[in-house]
């Protein structure tokens, strides 16, 4: 505890304060439907709950697994959440995307949203982000599903906010609301099979039991409906439908928390459930990754991005390229070795700053010039080259170009590959690389070459609320670029724990 | 044949239950037609969980008066079987979260109807697709 930096009281139940601060402001929030101050209730939480991490962080590192018992009740009968070094990163990242794209919020939501339901929007927010943080953190198998489906409203809701600028956002939550809540039943089906077979419900008491039962029917039945009901909610290939008109019709703000932390979330439960809860040694999880997680990656990074080089929407091409990108990290999942996870969560992480930075920098242009069409940005590098250049950092990562993140997971991707003798693994992720190219220098030459239309109006100043977040993920899409260690031992650490978890405790 | 289907009745309901639930689903282009068969879908997952709880000739969990104040409680114990409540405790939360989710599509679907005036399936691509022409795409 000697690595706190807050007050022992807080620190003691710093493991569920994340969760619970911003669900109580939530309440707060509705019964207060003031625009100005649930932006400021929402900065202050989601700053609240990035100390959290921090602080889960450093025990994570000082004392190796925090256990938090709910209630006082021990585990595996009470609700316990456990945080270990996965998971922590995890939180973190929440946390840290959580602030940058608060401070977003303020200028993007006063565009998009009329007065009267900023308070209710922002509430809708809070749900969504507390729900996350209790995905992340929680050690029992069914209050994951609960607060699966907390976040999941949220987002429901959040998404739909976008009907105010086309309707098409309604359809969009209803069909991203109906596939989230088949994922989320198949999930719980799992998880009833998993009960049946091992009678508890503690992800670390389902690990230790399921264990002792190779080759149980009930026990691969459930591990085949957790990775379809949670691989619906993280996009994996052929279960991405929801996504791109998610992605494309929600407001500006929503998809750069969405992008950055929803599916993130869902393929840390992936990550879970495979290595941690389940035995991956057993022949049938090795089977299935071989056998059906790592081709469905390679079809998703191939043919997702083949999909996006034909969109004329900016926030629907780069959505199906979010759907590439997870099978990236889906490739990293499917080889099955330390240092294959390990390169995934790498390129978890790494993907939020670039997509967090791509997104805002869209945002930028839509509030600026209120174009959404790759066809309407012509000339906008000249009319506004601190955003563009912006965005371009942000694409050029997005291919990989030495320098930045993107090139450090996919070398570690590639690296883990070769580790394990896939060269045509290698193959694809050059192959996708270079599709990015194509989808990324459609829009680039569009917005730099292409000169203005004339007769465009710049309908306001982008403003420094806007420009600082932005700044600050470009910067980190560099400075972790150059500097790796940091992000790359983050990477390792969560990879051990998430492979040594049964063996540890 | 009958005998094995017999003994497991409640499993051969729920699995037709979240056959025509998930079917409904898929197949119908009415968007509250699909709010209810995500319903029966979820309801026969309601119907797994109290069906793995139920213990054949268990109790009710509950104790009896003079065990609770502490009278004959060994002689109880040593033959009493109940049936496991934990399951019936997850579906009260889980039928929580089915209502919220029904209600949330639901206020979709009317918004929807205010957008579109329809809640066809195909009517409200068409409507989309003419919007998107007449934008010029």
């Amino acid at each position: 505890m000697d690595a706190s930096f807050l007050p022992a009281a807080l620190a003691a139940h710093a493991p569920v304060l994340g969760v619970v601060v911003p669900l109580f402001m939530a309440a707060v929030l509705v019964a207060v439907p003031n625009g100005r101050f649930a932006w400021g209730v929402v900065l202050a939480s989601t700053v609240f709950a990035l100390f959290i991490a921090f602080e889960l962080v450093a025990q994570t590192r000082l004392s190796g697994v925090v256990s938090y018992q709910l209630g006082g009740w021990a585990p595996p009968h009470g609700i316990e959440f456990r945080i270990d070094e996965l998971n922590s990163v995890i939180v973190l990242l929440i946390g840290a995307m959580g602030v940058l794209s608060a401070i977003f919020a303020l200028p993007s939501v006063a565009d998009e949203i009329s007065p009267g339901k900023r308070g209710l929007f922002y509430a809708a927010f809070l749900v969504c982000f507390s729900g996350l943080n209790g995905v992340a953190l929680t050690g029992d198998a069914f209050n994951l599903f609960v607060f699966l489906e907390i976040s999941s409203l949220g987002t429901y809701a959040l998404v739909a906010m976008g009907h105010q600028n086309d309707r098409q956002a309604l359809t969009a939550s209803f069909n991203y609301l109906v596939m989230g809540t088949i994922g989320a039943t198949f999930f719980v089906i799992g998880v009833g099979f998993l009960y049946m077979a091992t009678g508890t419900l503690n992800m670390a008491d389902i690990a230790r039991i399921v264990v002792d039962m190779p080759g149980n029917r009930v026990v691969e039945i459930a591990f085949a409906f957790i990775l379809v009901g949670v691989g619906l909610k993280a996009a994996l290939f052929p279960l991405h439908l929801w996504l791109p008109s998610a992605y494309s019709f929600a407001p500006n703000f929503v998809t750069v928390f969405l992008a950055t932390t929803a599916t993130k979330v869902a393929f840390y439960v992936i990550i879970r459930f495979m290595f941690d809860v389940f035995d991956p040694q057993s022949a049938f999880v090795m089977m299935s990754l071989t056998w059906v997680v790592m081709p469905l990656a390679i079809a998703g990074m191939i043919l997702a991005s083949a999909q996006a080089i034909f969109q004329t929407d900016a926030r629907r091409l780069l959505a199906y390229s979010s759907v590439a990108q997870v099978g990236y990290m889906m490739l990293g999942l499917g080889m099955g070795t330390a240092i294959g996870v390990s390169a995934g969560v790498l390129h978890l992480l790494n993907h939020a700053l670039m997509k967090g930075a791509l997104f805002m920098a869209l945002g930028a242009f839509a509030y600026s010039y209120g174009v959404r069409r790759i066809s309407d940005f012509r000339g906008l590098g000249q009319a506004l080259p601190g955003v563009a250049a912006a965005f371009t950092i942000g694409a050029l990562s997005l291919i990989g170009v030495p320098f930045t993140v993107g090139f450090v997971s996919k070398f570690y991707l590639v690296q883990a590959a070769l580790a394990n003798g896939w060269w045509w693994a290698v193959a694809a992720i050059v192959f996708s690389s270079v599709l990015a190219v194509f989808y990324v220098y459609r829009i680039l030459v569009v917005m730099w070459v292409h000169p203005a239309p004339e007769g465009r109006e710049r309908i306001r100043p982008v403003p420094l609320m806007i420009l600082v977040p932005l700044w600050i993920l470009v910067a980190a899409n560099i400075y972790f670029g150059v500097h790796a260690d940091f992000m790359v031992d983050l990477a390792n650490a969560a990879a051990q724990a998430a492979i040594n978890a049964e063996a540890g405790s | 044949m009958v005998e094995l289907l017999a003994d497991r009745f409640n499993y051969a309901v729920i699995i037709v239950l979240m056959m025509v639930g998930l079917y409904a689903v898929i197949a119908s282009a009415n968007l509250v037609k699909r709010l209810v068969g995500l319903t029966i879908f979820q309801t026969s997952v309601f119907l797994l969980y109290i069906t793995i709880g139920k213990v054949f000739g268990g109790e009710p969990p509950i104790l009896p008066g003079d065990v609770a104040h502490g009278y004959h409680a060994e002689d109880h114990f040593s033959h009493a079987v109940y049936s496991n409540p934990l399951p019936h405790v997850l579906i009260l939360t889980a039928i929580v979260v089915g209502v919220a989710t029904l209600a949330m599509g639901l206020a979709l679907v009317v918004r929807i109807r205010e957008a579109y005036g329809t809640i066809e399936d195909v009517e409200i691509s068409d409507a989309d697709y003419s919007s998107e022409v007449e934008r010029g795409a």
